[in-house]
């Protein structure tokens, strides 16, 4: 906010050394929470590469003497004896298998709904989109019970193939509101031109729009990605014993290690679990952010 | 016969997932409050028993807890996420040329599982290796911090990690929403003699009111959806002294088999989250038509 006028630099010249306290000042409160946010990474890293041994004589901040990775080991392949043994890689894998076609579903027709409502317009379709909208408002307790009963009548509770239709249902309305506010600014010009070259329905969308989708895409495949990975309601509800996400499988690793509590092996195991939504949020920080202030009410 | 099908091709391309949003979404919840008026235990039953499962759950003392906690952590968890928003993005929009590694920092608890955070914050908090002995160990030799195994403290300790964990989101829409503030008005106020400190207060926050309405909002519709959090850090523990609304309805429906208690748990967050969001909706909707 500074001014290039010249009655300001004046102004400003005056109170230079005023300025430059309140500079250090600024950036000593910035530096400060910048710390607060990044302990519990550090702490969680820390703890993984110590022996149990280390974590009981030292403290949380203190940094290993000697680096070892028996804790990662630990957490994603187990100790290798059968009774009693959670760790994290099949479930990696089933959140896997879960995330990639429910995110994929969910976006193509989310896609699919916001050009239908907003380049064809048809009686009612404010109507539509208000219902569509409302949908990632709701608590999701109010449809749990009904949920998991029909997903024991389709004879899929409890399997990969249930929680996808849930995180498919669940996340129509968020795709659909993303791509709807999104081709809402497209001009309806292009597709005016289209049809009058003689394309259709699907030759346009195929061909016209989702060619320059590509933002709102990558916006809503994260904010699925991210959402569907990190979910524990929907992964604890409806599934158990091997067919759990991760972050199911994670909490159960922290709550049934068995006699002494191995707080390496669980501070690993929480890393593996956050790794992947981590690397695409540094990786794609700005589209992130974006599907966050888009859709941050939900459900 | 093909003119009809290209006539009504969008309605037939919407309707699979329209249909799919009115059962999943709308039948879901009617079904809901159906089985919140009836006897239903283990299996849901259809005959209607009035209101006795709303007259049980207000008569039961561990929903109590769980509403009165929903307070508790309702006001901290906004005024405090509120208070570090602010500030951060009013630091972060002094033009410092740090400020996108930064805000990277601030936000990327965000991009954490509730479930991450809750058990790496179980860990720091863990009152014989955690912060209690980290302090002992810089010389505090009685300093206590004993709040997740402490029944009056515990629901303190979601608050924590809930602030660790949101805040920079809100520095995120408080950044954003100061971006659109015109620069010529503050110009126009310092040459006016006003202090930086009082443009902020008198000036440009009241500009951002659209901006706090929406993040109390969604602060507030977060806290009452807590569930994996106070599963990951407490588990509503110790006893039912961090107990939540949405825990609470998980435990009656899968664990208690009081599904229909479970369910009008379910109906009043159902309604509570509707008393926010419709007036909060038809405001917004009406602001952008005003704006039209």
């Amino acid at each position: 906010m500074q001014a290039a006028d010249p009655q300001l630099q004046a102004l400003e010249r005056s109170t230079s050394h005023k300025r430059t306290f309140y500079r250090w000042l600024l950036f000593l409160i910035l530096g400060v929470f910048g710390i607060y946010y990044l302990t519990p990474m550090y702490v969680m890293i820390i703890t993984s590469l110590k022996s149990m041994e280390e974590i009981r004589q030292g403290n949380l901040m203190t940094l290993p003497k000697e680096i070892i990775f028996d804790a990662w080991k630990i957490a994603w392949s187990g100790r290798g004896y059968d009774a009693g043994d959670v760790f994290l890689r099949p479930f990696f894998w089933n959140s896997t298998k879960m995330v990639i076609p429910a995110v994929f579903l969910s976006t193509f027709l989310g896609a699919l709904n916001g050009y239908a409502l907003t380049k064809w317009r048809f009686k009612g379709d404010n109507m539509v989109f208000l219902l569509f909208l409302f949908g990632c408002f709701i608590p999701y307790q109010a449809i749990l019970l009904p949920m998991a009963r029909t997903l024991g009548m389709l004879g899929i509770s409890n399997s990969i193939t249930g929680l996808v239709v849930v995180h498919t249902v669940y996340g129509l309305s968020f795709t659909t509101l993303f791509f709807r506010n999104y081709y809402v600014s497209i001009s309806d010009e292009i597709i005016k031109s289209a049809r009058i070259d003689g394309a259709g329905f699907f030759k346009i969308f195929f061909k016209v729009l989702l060619p320059i989708s590509s933002p709102i895409i990558v916006v809503t495949v994260i904010w699925q990605f991210t959402n569907i990975w990190n979910d524990f309601l929907f992964g604890s509800s409806f599934s158990f014993g091997e067919a759990a996400p991760i972050q199911v499988a994670l909490n159960n690793m922290v709550l049934t290690s068995t006699s002494v509590k191995q707080y390496n092996v669980d501070m690993a195991a929480a890393f593996i679990a956050g790794f992947p939504t981590l690397i695409v949020y540094i990786l794609a920080g700005k589209y992130f952010i974006r599907g966050l202030t888009a859709g941050s009410v939900k459900g | 016969m093909f003119y009809w099908l290209q006539k009504n091709l969008p309605r037939i391309v919407i309707s699979p997932s329209f249909a799919v949003i009115l059962w999943f979404v709308y039948g879901f919840i009617i079904w809901t409050f159906y089985v919140s008026f009836t006897k239903s235990k283990m299996l849901p039953r259809y005959d209607f028993w009035g209101i006795q499962q709303h007259f049980r759950l207000w008569s039961n003392m561990r929903w109590y807890t769980a509403v009165e906690n929903l307070l508790i952590f309702t006001v901290l968890f906004v005024v405090l996420c509120i208070l570090i928003g602010i500030l951060l993005a009013i630091l972060l929009d002094q033009k410092i040329r740090t400020e996108g590694f930064l805000r990277t920092i601030y936000l990327y608890p965000m991009a954490l599982s509730f479930i991450v955070t809750g058990t790496a914050w179980k860990w720091i908090l863990n009152p014989t290796l955690g912060i209690q002995k980290l302090f002992r160990d810089l010389g505090f030799t009685d300093f206590t911090f004993d709040w997740l195994v402490n029944r009056e403290m515990s629901i303190y300790t979601i608050v924590i990690a809930a602030v660790w964990q949101s805040s920079g989101f809100v520095m995120a829409l408080f950044l954003a929403g100061l971006r659109s503030v015109d620069d010529e008005i503050i110009k126009a106020a310092k040459i006016d003699g006003a202090g930086l400190y009082s443009i902020y207060i008198t000036i440009i926050l009241p500009m951002l009111r659209p901006v706090f309405m929406s993040s109390i909002v969604i602060l507030i519709h977060i806290s009452i959806k807590s569930y994996d959090l106070v599963i990951a850090l407490t588990a509503g523990g110790p006893g039912t002294s961090s107990d939540m609304p949405a825990v609470f309805m998980t435990q009656m429906a899968f664990h208690r088999s009081e599904i229909g208690m479970a369910s009008a748990s379910a109906v009043m967050m159902f309604l509570t989250v509707l008393a926010i969001i419709v007036p909060y909706l038809y405001s917004e909707l009406r602001r952008q038509d005003a704006s039209r």
